[in-house]
């Protein structure tokens, strides 16, 4: 018997569970009154305040992905010089409380931000919560394991001879670093960059809970979309929603595709954090 | 000796494009200890993964006892392999590595026991059972694979390149075991190398091999003495192959003199080619008036056992094997007696030879073996 | 070996610290008490009241409770389902030629790079659609659990997948060949071999799969209705006035947490017994 009968399952799986429903998508987005128009989608298209959504999420994201870059660097690279197995158990520290439920943990910080800093500070009429800044910091907080760890994949896999011959080769050791580690480290920063940054876009739940609804992101408009459409009496209309998912889809694309060109093992992976 | 135990008939083996193996005829004795040798990608494998039952002819049929098994799978045949890189399941220890064989033909605990460990004993590895795979050296895992695969008792035992990740020592000691192992057992070992030293001290038969072809077929001393052709006489031991006429029976002209020689049977003046074994040129004082060539040394390697010479005599340079050493520089004369002379008919392509055919090889003909898996 | 100097440690615990700070916090709260005269409101987590453990008495009240259910019905049958369909899956996949393989595992992988909300808001529309026929031709809609199983093995299938596949590839194709050569059928050297050879990959995928399904928010906030998995739950009660009884987070992140520990750290101090068993092999010779 053949094999690769047993994939044939999935594959079943796969083409109406995973291809089909893409097509959903396609399908709401473009199709007036049963057949094909661009009229919805040039109706949601042409809303500037979709567009204005677009770019402060982009901004705030981009923000986001920074920040996590600057922590996250110095992070992955401290880890990347310990003893091996050290630096496997504190990875594992590090990657532990992204397995609490990601709710939970902006719930958590909710708390903190609103009741238990302003306590602490004498605060009565001010909290922290509603500016951009905590809904940044928040989700900073829930994206930068997702930056340590290809970082610390990449750095780890540079060749310490490498390093030791741009010593011999008369570098110090912050020239080192630019020269030779940085630029290794690329593919890392690049799948890092791309790890959080569409995560953070579609984040819809953090400006919800942290944002007091004043910053919502790209993730809240498709999101409220939706929820506002299966919500309404009727037969609902998804165009706009679609629409928004596939400007989505097409970022989501770009950044997958200068990942992959970065990433040549992309096919192995799963790891278990 | 004794009757047929297989027979491969007319087999060619394709994948895709290329011929791995063609025109494959080959009669295997009941216990006999064959050897097919030749470099990687010669088609070796392809052969012996054909008897086992790992892949089908393209053209051709194989029989085992008479009987045609070309389209038996593995599983129904009384054969067992030794792997190269051993393939024990590391899920399971030595003992249940070695039963699992007679585990899936069910046979009784107790006749089970009794046949690990005395199959156990039989390689040296009694009170292993316990122990896992990966708590293994090399020459250990080596000894559970035979053992794995002995206790079956199978018709044929074939070993493929199994002392190939063995260093060189333990290598020479299991040579020796296997082979005797063998005589006592009296199974069928067919054993796959690309050493050819390997091949001399251990078979009854050796199957020179290369690019899907049979080169030749012979004992040992027969394949070293009387190579049938260039790439058999370069393969098998070093030599200097000289082009030379041979200009009637037992008189051959090479080297710009005429020799005495013991072979005949060729057409008048037929261009072949001479081979002399390295070992089987002497070297005397130039003064000598017996010399039929006069030369001067080169260069000089110490071998361990002899020295290597390289002597320039006009155009040619011989490599000659001696224990004697002669400083470089000198002028020697050298003797080739009749019987050190063996010719060849010229081969029709004159082949490119290179031994230091790279791994790659294989693992071209073990993707192209997967691909073929899935037609 | 490069001397890790001191502010590194210190940054290090730092970063721990911003990490386990709100869990830490959501620990010592689920202490709290939070009864303001006879109405229980744990909106208000930032004011120590006092000890008390009736958090923990009254943690799966109500909708809670239920949600807990649903949530563990789920993943576990997501985590079973998803690990024989991927297993199996892994394995065609691995004996395939190398274009069909590659098409599949990207398409594999789309699941895991498309947002969470994407593959939510399709699974939605694919519902709708469905349940609109299933209303045309006077069938019942699809339950809420029928829905979420889908979508939870849809997307849980693929780590399943990437977690056996580098087993496989590890496990050389050798290994099938010599349980054929020992008498195996193709059937029994899947069983009696692949399979255990193979189960370090399937067991980590059972857990990926498990910790996908229970951990999901995105997903099972666009596919159900009328129930809701715990973190949905979760995520309307944070909204809502009442707030989350902050014992939950000690409930199910305290054994999540253990098990991934436990996991990883076996796993680590497998590796490290590794590397001194092949020292030990190599010296031995």
């Amino acid at each position: 018997m053949k094999r690769k009968v047993f994939a044939y399952p999935y594959i079943v799986w796969m083409a109406l569970f995973i291809a089909v429903p893409m097509v959903f998508i396609f399908y709401y987005a473009f199709n007036v009154d049963g057949s094909f128009s661009f009229s919805k989608v040039w109706a949601t298209l042409s809303d500037i305040s979709k567009w204005r959504v677009l770019w402060v999420s982009i901004e705030i994201a981009a923000g986001t992905t920074v920040f996590c870059l600057l922590l996250g660097y110095p992070v992955a690279y401290i880890l990347s010089n310990m003893r091996k197995s050290i630096a496997a158990f504190i990875s594992v520290l590090f990657f532990v409380p992204m397995w609490m439920n990601f709710v939970l943990r902006t719930y958590a910080w909710q708390a903190i931000l609103e009741y238990a800093i302003p306590n602490m500070l004498g605060w009565t009429d001010k909290t922290l919560t509603g500016s951009v800044w905590a809904v940044m910091m928040v989700l900073v907080y829930n994206f930068i394991p997702f930056m340590v760890m290809p970082l610390y994949n990449s750095l780890s896999k540079i060749d310490r001879s490498l390093i030791e011959a741009s010593g011999d080769l008369g570098a110090n050791g912050r020239m080192t670093f630019f020269k030779v580690v940085l630029p290794l480290s690329v593919p890392g920063i690049v799948s890092g960059i791309t790890m959080v940054f569409i995560p953070a876009i579609t984040a819809f739940t953090v400006p919800a809970l942290i944002g007091n609804g004043n910053y919502n992101l790209y993730g809240n408009e498709i999101e409220m979309a939706f929820k506002q459409a299966a919500g309404s009496a009727g037969s609902a209309d998804y165009s706009v929603g679609s629409t928004l998912a596939i400007i989505l889809l097409i970022c989501v694309f770009i950044s997958t595709a200068v990942m992959n060109r970065f990433d040549k093992d992309h096919e192995e992976g799963g790891n278990l954090l | 000796m004794s009757k047929h135990l297989i027979d491969l008939v007319d087999i060619r083996k394709t994948y895709g494009e290329d011929d791995a193996l063609k025109n494959i005829n080959l009669y295997i004795r009941d216990g006999e200890f064959l050897t097919l040798l030749g470099p990687s990608g010669c088609g070796k494998t392809t052969m012996l993964r054909l008897i086992a039952g790992f892949t089908m002819p393209t053209e051709g049929k194989i029989l085992i006892d008479g009987k045609d098994v070309s389209a038996v799978p593995p599983f129904k045949r009384r054969v067992n392999t030794v792997f190269q890189k051993y393939a024990l399941f590391p899920h399971l220890n030595v003992y249940d590595n070695v039963a699992f064989g007679l585990k899936i033909q069910k046979l009784s605990p107790q006749e089970i026991d009794t046949r690990v460990n005395e199959m156990l004993e039989l390689v040296n590895l009694k009170g292993y059972g316990k122990r896992w795979i990966d708590q293994l050296s090399g020459g250990q895992q080596q000894r559970v694979a035979i053992a794995r695969a002995l206790v079956n008792r199978p018709q044929v035992l074939l070993l493929d390149e199994p002392l190939g990740a063995l260093d060189l020592k333990l290598r020479k000691g299991m040579q020796i075991e296997l082979k005797k192992m063998q005589q006592r057992l009296g199974i069928t070992f067919i054993f796959v190398t690309h050493d050819q030293e390997e091949a001399l001290t251990m078979s009854d038969t050796i199957v020179v091999m290369n690019e899907g072809q049979i080169q030749q077929i012979g004992t040992p001393t027969d394949i070293y003495n009387e190579p049938k052709n260039v790439f058999v006489a370069k393969f098998i031991g070093e030599s200097n192959i000289l082009p030379g006429i041979m200009k009637k029976d037992l008189l051959i002209n090479f080297m710009g003199r005429d020799f005495e020689c013991v072979d005949s049977g060729f057409t008048k003046n037929e261009p072949v080619d001479v081979v002399v074994r390295p070992e089987d040129i002497d070297m005397v004082s130039d003064a000598d008036e017996n010399a039929h060539l006069h030369g001067k040394v080169k260069s000089v390697l110490f071998m361990g056992v002899h020295y290597e010479f390289l002597v320039e005599c006009g155009s040619v340079t011989l490599t000659i094997h001696s224990t004697d050493y002669v400083a470089p520089g000198s002028d020697v004369g050298i003797i080739i007696l009749p019987d050190a002379i063996h010719i060849m008919h010229k081969s029709v392509k004159p082949e490119e030879l290179d031994f230091t055919t790279a791994d790659e090889l294989l693992e071209a003909e073990m993707d192209a073996e997967l691909e073929d898996k899935d037609e | 070996m490069k001397k890790v100097k001191p502010f590194r440690y210190v940054y290090l615990a730092l970063m721990l610290l911003f990490l386990y700070l709100p869990i830490i916090y959501l620990i010592v709260f689920s202490f709290n008490d939070f009864s303001t005269g006879r109405r229980v409101s744990y909106a208000n987590l930032g004011r120590w009241n006092g000890f008390t453990l009736e958090n923990y008495t009254n943690v799966f009240a109500g909708e809670a409770g239920s949600a807990l259910l649903l949530t563990l019905e789920v993943a576990l049958i997501t985590s079973v389902v998803a690990t024989v369909i991927g297993t199996f899956a892994a394995i065609g996949i691995n004996s395939m030629k190398k274009r069909p393989k590659s098409i599949i595992l990207n398409i594999s992988q789309l699941p895991m790079v498309n947002p969470d909300l994407v593959t939510g808001i399709t699974f939605m529309m694919l519902f709708a659609f469905v349940n609109g026929v299933l209303v045309n031709m006077g069938a019942d809609r699809l339950s809420d659990i029928v829905k979420l199983l889908i979508a939870h093995i849809s997307f849980s299938i693929p780590y399943v997948i990437f977690s056996v596949m580098p087993r496989l590839k590890q496990s050389s194709s050798m290994l099938y060949e010599a349980a054929l050569d020992l008498g195996c059928t193709p059937m029994q050297a899947m069983f009696r071999v692949i399979i255990p050879d193979i189960m370090p990959g399937i067991t980590s995928g059972f857990i990926m799969a498990l910790t996908m399904s229970l951990d999901d928010f995105v997903v099972s906030y666009f596919v159900s209705d009328l129930r809701s998995t715990l973190s949905v739950y979760m995520y309307s009660a944070a909204r809502g006035a009442k707030g989350v009884n902050p014992a939950l987070a000690t409930i199910i992140f305290i054994p999540l947490v253990t098990l991934l520990l436990i996991v990883n750290l076996r796993r680590i101090s497998k590796e490290r017994e590794d590397e001194i068993q092949n020292k030990k092999v190599k010296m031995k010779g």
